[in-house]
Formats: C-alpha cells, structure tokens, sequence
C-alpha cells in the first residue's frame, strides 16, 4: 500500500530524513517510532504531499506521491500533530466542510458524516463549537477529518500526545478499531504505545531508520535472554557488603545464570538483577538458592522486553558510534 | 466548487468573528461622517452662490459624490489589511493550512477561494456607503452612471489591494504583522502618487503609475477609462500571482 525508496528531506543546513526505505503492507498498524526531532513528522509530510522530498520516491496505493500528488491526497487521511481544527465552527459543519474539500461526491456526504461521527463518538457535540470541547473530543474530531473521505491510508502523527490516559486508552482503541478498513501508520515517542496498537515497528533516530520489523521479531533479536529482579533479605539483621557479596556469589552459581548485577542494598533488602542465558528457565532456580541459604526472598519477578529497553539500545549504539570519541582519544587529550 | 466551498467558509469565519462587524461599523461611521460634511458644504456653497445670483446650481456629482468616493477609496487603504490579515496567517499558526495542502485542493482554488471572500466581504461594506447615495437620490437628482463608474473604481481597487493582502498575509503566521505590512504597503501606494507633483520626468511618471490612488482619479470623476481599469486587473492577477509562487515556498520550507 506504502512504498518508500530512499526518501530523504535536506534542509539548508541538516538532514531530517536520511536515505528512509520501507513498505506497508494493507490493513496493517505500523509505529514509527522515535524521539523528539528524530524525522517522523518530516516522514509523515512527505507522504501525505505536504512537502516535496529531496530525494528518493514514495508511493501511496501505487501514485507517487511527486507525479501524482492529487491522487495520493485523495487517499490518504492524515491527523497533524496538533489537529487542523477550525475553532469558531461546530462539529458537523467542519466535517462536512473537509468532506466538500476531500472531494466526498455530495449525495452520500451526509451519510458519511453520520458514519464517521458515530465511529469517532462525537454524534453527542455534533452541534457544538469546536472551540468549547475539551482536547479528547478535539482529537477524535481531528479523527473524523481523517477518515471522512473513507481513506486508504490513514496517517497520524502523535495521535494521542497530550491526553489524559483516560482519553489515551479510548484514542487508542479508536485506532486499533479503524485498522480493518484502512492501512494505519502513526508516530509516536511513547513506547507502551507502540506495543499496545502497532503490529509492526519502524524505528526512526536522526533521521535514519534503525530498525523495521514486527514487534516479536524487534524484541526476540535483541534479548534473547530473560532478565529476572531479585530482592533479598538476610534472616536478621541489615545487609552487609559481605553478604551482598555472598547473595551474589550463590546467584551467579544457579545454572543458566550469566550475570548477577547487584543494584542496591537499603531498608534492610539487597536488590539484584539476573540476567540468563536463552532458552533457560531460571526463576525456581534462583528461588531454591535464595531459601535453601536461609535468606528470605522477597521478591522475584521477570522484567519483560519492553520497547524502552529495545529503544534505548538501538539509539545509544547509534550515538556511541558516532558522536562520542574513543577512550583513548580521551584519554591522550588527558596527558598533554 | 472547491473555491466556492473555501469562499464560503472563510465568509462563515468572518461573521463568526468581531471582524466583519467592526469593519463595517468602522467604515459606516467614517464614511457617515465624509458624506455629511460633503452635504453640508455643498449646500453652504449653493446658498452662496443662489445669494451671488448665479443661475446654474452647482453639480451634486461634482460636489459630493466625487469628493465622498475618494475619501472612501482612502478608508479602503485602512480596512483592507482588516479583512486580508487573517487569511493565510491564521491557517499557519494555527496548522489548519496542513488540512487545506494535504486535500486534494490546487493551490490556485485555495487562494482564489480566499480572495474571494475578503472580496465579497469588501463589497458588502461598499454595500453600506450607497445608503449614502441613496440620500442624495431622494432629495436632489444625480446623475447615476458616474457614480457607477466610481462604485466600479472603488470595487477594482479593493480587488487590487486585497490580492496584494492575501499575498502578505502567507508570509507570516502572525495576523497583527500581516495586517501592520499591508497596512504599510497599501499607504506606501497611495503616497507615491504624491511625487507626481515633484517633478514630470520619466522616473516619477512611472512611480506615479504604481499608484493606486492615481488610477481612481479617472473613476472618481465619473471617467471609465480602460487604462487604469487593466492597471487594477493586472494588479489583482499580479497579487494573486505572488500569493501562489509564496504558497508553494510554504511547502518547501515547512
């Protein structure tokens, strides 16, 4: 449905969008995720015609988005950050008025309409200003505009940046009921995000796509490994460091166990975390050690692959890779 | 049909807002107040003269009406950045322009469509100065059709003035700076008819011919001359012209 071959956008002076290729597929949820200023939107714009590249081509439902930018407009919905909203006219006036200019054939307008405004649950404010709801109602106003002319695609960008949960959960289940009839690409920096509605991820970080791939496949490739918090307590008295030490040392001896981090020791309770190798089930493992040894073992759980981790090792490899300068660069500097 | 459709609601806007109604108050009570002076000097100069025995009246076009058009074209210098600034500059900040961009809308329908509300808009306020003029009508007999041909001069030089607004109005997302440069342009126009009175060297000629002001002498007086009216025209496609070339830089810098 999307096809994306090395789109770059080149400003005066930097590079939001570096050499980006990747292809959706139909009714797919797609995440672009990355942080702040990482060339999302950028991305977002050159697909939805709003500027042109500087390079490179995508396409939309098979137009390019440079040849034929009426085509791609006519089948892509898109939900700016902030959303397009016109304050001082009401609900279904302003959908009918993005209906007449995304080119909805006037006889089947009203329906639609209806259609979109009960999907989006706003039927109830439908007669009031756009200007007086509050910013859950605005944002799935901003929704309705974007699947009024029954698209294609739908293209969101930060759909639910500046919600309260509440109205982040409701958002969001909003999206995923939309996927079945549209092909959904949204940004976002917020990582939960991403695993809760995307099936596949893209992965943006200065410009430069760091990974796509579906949301198994990201986590399985980068851990294969389960990482498991510990928190021990003596059976009197407070923690020494010796016998943080021991705690350890007894850790590290359970089998599939490859490394033992000691993390704090206060309140009377030494917190470590374990990480082991794959495949390797370790949790009754470190509990039979901790109680066999005569310490009380407070508390023992699996940490989970979040995003956030799989993120922040993506970006930081980047970053280390490039921007900070070898040790022994630094440390040379150090003697002169 | 889109351009209507984008006419349309940026009309809507205009009387949704203060704006439509405090320019038209604004220019009623001006206006209001250039007639009533007019009258009121016509009428002590024909008491004069029926007192000096003179036997033909004074001209009501000649005396009031020419006089009453060319100070409106003058207020038209103020309200027209009134009505322009918020055409393009609002849209930017307040990011609904990625709406009207991302539609399948060209470029010329959107501006066209903007034009052409402040456009209708500027007639229905002329609209309210013929109140005026249909005083005159119930008490004296004026000659109707140059004061049409003057309706004309007023309505081409709002045109004109409006496109250069619109094309201020997409340099900036700051309505206030919008509507301050075109100000400042629109006065820029008027005074530069003034050289004309230096010196008749070639230069100032055409520095004069830039004028706006320049041109609506002719249709102040009742003159339809076809110079000054392709001079608007060329001036309406001109700004309109600017405001695409500056619509497309949007996306470019955007």
């Amino acid at each position: 449905m999307i096809k994306v071959e090395g789109l770059t956008k080149r400003y005066a002076r930097n590079v939001a969008v570096d050499h980006i290729s990747f292809e959706v597929e139909k009714g797919q949820i797609v995440g672009f995720l990355g942080p702040n200023g990482a060339g999302k939107t950028t991305t977002m714009r050159m697909l939805t015609c709003f500027m042109p590249p500087t390079e490179g081509s995508a396409q939309v439902a098979g137009f390019d988005v440079r040849e034929n930018p009426m085509e791609v407009k006519r089948r892509i919905g898109y939900l700016p950050e902030t959303p397009p909203l016109y304050p001082e006219m009401e609900v279904i006036e302003y959908l009918n008025f993005v209906g007449r200019i995304k080119g909805v054939p006037k006889g089947s307008l009203k329906g639609r309409i209806d259609e979109v405004m009960q999907k989006c649950a706003v039927t109830d404010v439908r007669n009031k200003e756009i200007g007086k709801l509050s910013k859950g109602y605005r944002q799935r106003v901003g929704l309705a505009q974007a699947i009024v002319h029954n698209p294609d695609v739908l293209i969101l960008d930060e759909p639910t940046s500046g919600l309260d949960p509440h109205q982040i959960i409701e958002t969001r289940d909003l999206i995923k009921g939309l996927s079945g009839d549209h092909t959904i690409i949204l940004s976002t920096h917020i990582l939960p995000e991403v695993e809760q509605t995307c099936q596949r991820v893209m992965i943006i970080n200065r410009g430069k796509l760091v990974a796509t791939d579906t949301m198994e496949n990201l986590s399985s490739r980068l851990h294969g490994a389960e990482t498991v918090a510990v928190e021990v307590l003596p059976r009197d008295g407070s923690p020494s460091p010796q016998w943080v030490e021991s705690v350890q040392q007894k850790l590290e001896r359970v089998p599939g166990v490859s490394r033992v981090v000691p993390k704090d020791a206060k309140d009377g309770r030494a917190r470590f975390t374990v990480e082991s190798q794959k495949g390797s089930h370790v949790r009754p493992e470190l509990a039979r050690a901790v109680i066999e040894s005569g310490w009380q073992l407070n508390e023992l759980h699996g940490m989970g692959l979040s995003l956030e981790e799989i993120f922040l090792e993506l970006t930081a490899s980047k970053d280390q890779a490039t921007s900070e300068p070898a040790p022994e660069a630094v440390a040379q500097e150090a003697v002169k | 049909m889109n351009t209507l459709t984008i006419a349309r609601k940026e009309l809507s806007s205009y009387f949704r807002s203060p704006i439509a109604y405090g320019v038209m108050c604004f220019f009623a009570l001006i206006t209001g107040f250039f007639f009533y002076s007019a009258v009121r000097f016509f009428l002590q100069q024909s008491l004069q003269t029926t007192m000096m025995g003179q036997s033909v009246p004074l001209n009501v076009n000649e005396w009031v009406v020419r006089n009453v058009l060319s100070n409106m074209s003058v207020v038209g210098l103020f309200i027209i950045p009134m009505i322009t600034m918020r055409l393009f500059a609002e849209e930017k900040r307040t990011g609904t322009i990625e709406l009207l961009v991302t539609s399948p809308l060209r470029d010329g329908e959107i501006i066209l469509g903007k034009w052409l509300a402040a456009f209708i808009l500027y007639l229905a306020i002329l609209g309210i100065s013929v109140l005026n003029m249909l005083v005159l009508f119930a008490y004296g007999n004026p000659d109707w059709r140059p004061m049409a041909v003057g309706y004309l001069g007023l309505i081409l030089q709002g045109g004109c003035l409006l496109a250069i607004g619109t094309f201020i109005s997409t340099a900036t997302r700051n309505q206030i700076v919008a509507g301050v440069a075109t100000f400042g342009v629109c006065l820029l126009l008027w005074v530069l008819d003034w050289v004309s009175s230096f010196e008749s060297s070639t230069l100032f000629t055409i520095i004069s011919y830039l004028s706006v002001t320049s041109h609506f002498e002719s249709f102040a007086r009742g003159v339809l001359d076809s110079k000054d009216a392709i001079y608007y025209v060329s001036m309406i496609v001109f700004g309109l012209f600017l405001t695409a070339r500056s619509m497309e830089s949007i996306r470019w810098r955007a």
